[in-house]
């Protein structure tokens, strides 16, 4: 039985080196000395730390709190003392320190306790809240909170969900180590997706080069007889693992600009994404740990799970670097991060350790002008023009740029990879999005400003009336009370006159009579 | 002839009434340059300009009463964003009106803080919080910068301090590449 398989536009066929960190299985990571984790590790709001200096804490125990609900919960990676809740560098590009909570291993890594979480009885609502605490995100490298996820969209449920095990950058194996070894996990997460999410179907797509990974898989599925799971080999090409290209290959959808995959009644996790499911709900145990590969200019590349928070020097350390090292890629080659140092520690988002060298990446021939061949546009997975798009960044014509969409960009660096003036075409993309997104923010603080200002004014004019008329009210009921008091104040001397007057006559009187007149 | 002008009169007349009703139904409420202008300044409200807030600036500009690089806060940015929308040369900020800043937001010591609630008068944007000898506080992520509220603090309690650069609001860096060494 053969599907139908699509495909996608673009894509390049670059050296996959994935042979070498394949020869030994999955290895565990020691406990380091200690453990730095950082307290934003997904999309969306950072999360709050729950936990104090000094504090002792356990295997799994809520550290940071998720902050709203598009945010994910981080945990402690295993049991020990809260040494300081401080900035430390972080596995960024840009070198700089956020929040931290250290912690110092007492060694027992005892766990707090914990208990599978009866999903089945559970509404939709509340597994999503359960995930969010359990600190699952998508380990494919975007780290976007699955519990945002598990939703089977307006139609109420799937048609297709597409596990993506594709893992189509160069050097890494995690995703193809983890099928291999732990393929149980996998399916029961998968399955378990299927049954939140009322799919009709689960596709799980692997990469042909990956045929252990893909025997491996299906014979789990038969023995677990999993319902509706189908592994599905599809053609190597990069960037086959990006989600949209996926999709597209799997079921021949292609999700439009600005529309969500759930629209077309389908959506897609990493298989590693699956299995941290399948372990936050069947065990209860939330995500503390990752498969990490670590390639490159190694003695011993090879995969092993790594508690988040292990400096990557340390899992560097357990592969031998060789003396001419000089940089530490997170991520593959294509897409992966430049790291500011090997301090920085292994967080949910790192699939891969790429330990480079000059000999390894030789610096890029220097930038020479676009001749606008359009090789890059015939690379381009997305169907955009990325020589468009560069002439646009790299003028600051953002607003252009943007009308090249150049939101739906990937930055999985099929142009830059296949562009002979050796552009580097992602980085300006990068740039561009940035500044777009600054702007944005600040266009909507400025708007903010503007709102309550003019609400300011119109309070301020309201307190004005409002005074001015109780003075009003206030000036009128005094007046009222002068005329009042000013009507009596004149009878009473109008009395006083006529009483006057009164006597003056009486008096006239009495003197006219018994005085007679002088004359 | 007369049927001719009766004509004319009549199409005037129909026409006019057209006019008229149109000019009623369809009326613009405002200005609408003014509305754009507004939409380029920071809203900051901090009166450098020489204007009491962002409108009445947005309003002399339209007017032709004021130049387009009275606003600090909006930077060279703004004014070439001005003189695109106006149609105008660029020009480098007046030094009158003050000199660009980094972002900065006001907070206030409170430790000192005697709670007079002067800066909550002050402050164009309703940033601040507090009430009569009540400790004060800014809202950090509404404060505009204007720095209004500096002055009539008798205790001199509010700071100035730049935004600083964080993981969230990292921008990537306009892409250099070195050239090679002897050739620059």
């Amino acid at each position: 039985m053969s599907r139908k398989l699509f495909s996608f536009h673009g894509g390049v066929k670059p050296a996959y080196n994935k042979e070498a960190s394949l020869t030994e299985p999955i290895g565990i990571a020691p406990l380091p000395a200690e453990f730095v984790i950082p307290l934003h590790q997904s999309v969306g709001g950072p999360p709050h730390a729950l936990v104090k200096a000094g504090q002792q804490v356990k295997k799994g125990q809520l550290i940071g709190g998720p902050d709203g609900n598009v945010s994910s919960a981080v945990h402690a990676s295993t049991s020990g003392i809260v040494k300081a809740v401080e900035p430390r560098l972080m596995p960024h590009t840009s070198g700089l320190s956020a929040l931290c909570v250290v912690i110092e291993p007492d060694g027992k890594d005892e766990w707090i306790e914990h208990a599978p979480i009866p999903w089945r009885s559970m509404s939709p609502g509340e597994v999503r809240d359960a995930l969010r605490d359990a600190g699952v995100v998508g380990l494919g490298g975007a780290v976007f909170p699955s519990h945002l996820k598990v939703n089977p969209g307006k139609q109420g449920h799937l048609d297709t969900l597409v596990i993506n095990g594709a893992e189509c950058e160069p050097f890494i194996t995690c995703d193809d180590m983890q099928m291999r070894e732990r393929s149980e996990g996998i399916i029961k997460g998968a399955a378990i997706l299927r049954d939140l999410t009322q799919a009709g179907q689960v596709l799980i797509g692997v990469e042909d080069n990956k045929p252990d990974a893909i025997a491996a898989m299906r014979a789990t599925v038969e023995r677990l007889k999993a319902e509706r799971i189908e592994i599905v080999a599809v053609p190597t090409r990069y960037p086959a693992g990006g989600a949209k290209q996926l999709i597209r290959v799997l079921t021949g959808i292609e999700v439009p600009h600005g529309r969500r995959s759930t629209d077309y009644g389908v959506q897609c996790f990493n298989t590693g994404t699956a299995h941290a499911i399948h372990d936050a709900l069947e065990l209860g145990q939330p995500m503390i740990s990752r498969i990490v590969t670590v390639a490159g200019n190694v003695e011993r590349p090879r995969n092993f799970e790594v508690r988040f928070g292990t400096p990557m020097k340390d899992v560097v350390a357990l592969c031998g670097a060789k003396p001419d090292t000089d940089r530490i890629i997170m991520g593959g080659p294509m897409m992966g991060y430049r790291m500011p140092d090997d301090s920085v520690p292994v967080v949910k988002a790192t699939n891969c350790i790429l330990v480079g060298s000059k000999a390894l990446f030789p610096p890029p021939p220097p930038e020479m002008p676009c001749i606008r061949c359009g090789e890059c546009a015939k690379a381009c997975p997305s169907d955009l023009q990325p020589f468009e798009m560069y002439w646009f960044s790299r003028a600051k014509l953002f607003g252009k740029a943007q009308e090249y969409h150049l939101f739906d960009c990937i930055e999985c660096g099929c142009c830059a990879y296949v562009c002979g003036s050796h552009i580097p075409l992602v980085d300006y993309f990068r740039f561009a999005k940035s500044e777009i997104w600054a702007r944005e923010n600040e266009k909507a603080a400025a708007d903010g400003a503007r709102e309550r200002y003019e609400f300011r004014l119109a309070r301020e004019e309201r307190d004005k009336a409002e005074k001015a008329a109780k003075l009003a009210a206030k000036a009128a009921e005094t007046k009222a009370k002068l005329a009042a008091a000013g009507n009596a104040e004149d009878e009473k001397n109008k009395n006083l006159i006529a009483d006057a007057v009164a006597r003056a006559e009486a008096q006239k009187a009495t003197t006219s009579e018994g005085k007679p007149r002088a004359d | 002839m007369l049927s001719a002008l009766l004509v004319m009169a009549l199409g005037a007349v129909v026409l006019g009434a057209a006019l008229g009703f149109a000019a009623v139904k369809f009326r613009v409420e405002g200005d609408p340059l003014v509305e754009k202008i507004d939409s380029i300044l920071p809203q900051t409200q901090c009166g450098q300009c020489g204007f009491p807030g962002c409108r009445p600036y947005a309003e002399a500009i339209a007017k032709g009463d004021a130049d387009i690089n009275q606003c600090p806060p909006g930077g060279d940015e703004g004014v070439r964003k001005l003189a695109d929308l106006l149609g105008r040369e660029f020009k480098p900020l007046s030094g009158e009106h003050g000199i660009e800043k980094p972002k900065s937001t006001a907070v206030i010591d409170e430790n000192t803080c005697i709670g007079c609630t002067l800066c909550l008068q002050a402050c164009p944007v309703d940033a601040i919080v507090g009430a009569a000898k009540q400790m004060h506080t800014v809202i950090a992520a509404q404060c505009t910068g204007c720095e209004l509220c500096l002055e009539p603090c008798p205790v001199d309690c509010i700071s100035m301090q730049p935004i600083a650069e964080s993981v969230e609001n990292w921008k990537w860096k306009y892409p250099v590449f070195e050239l090679a060494r002897g050739s620059a």
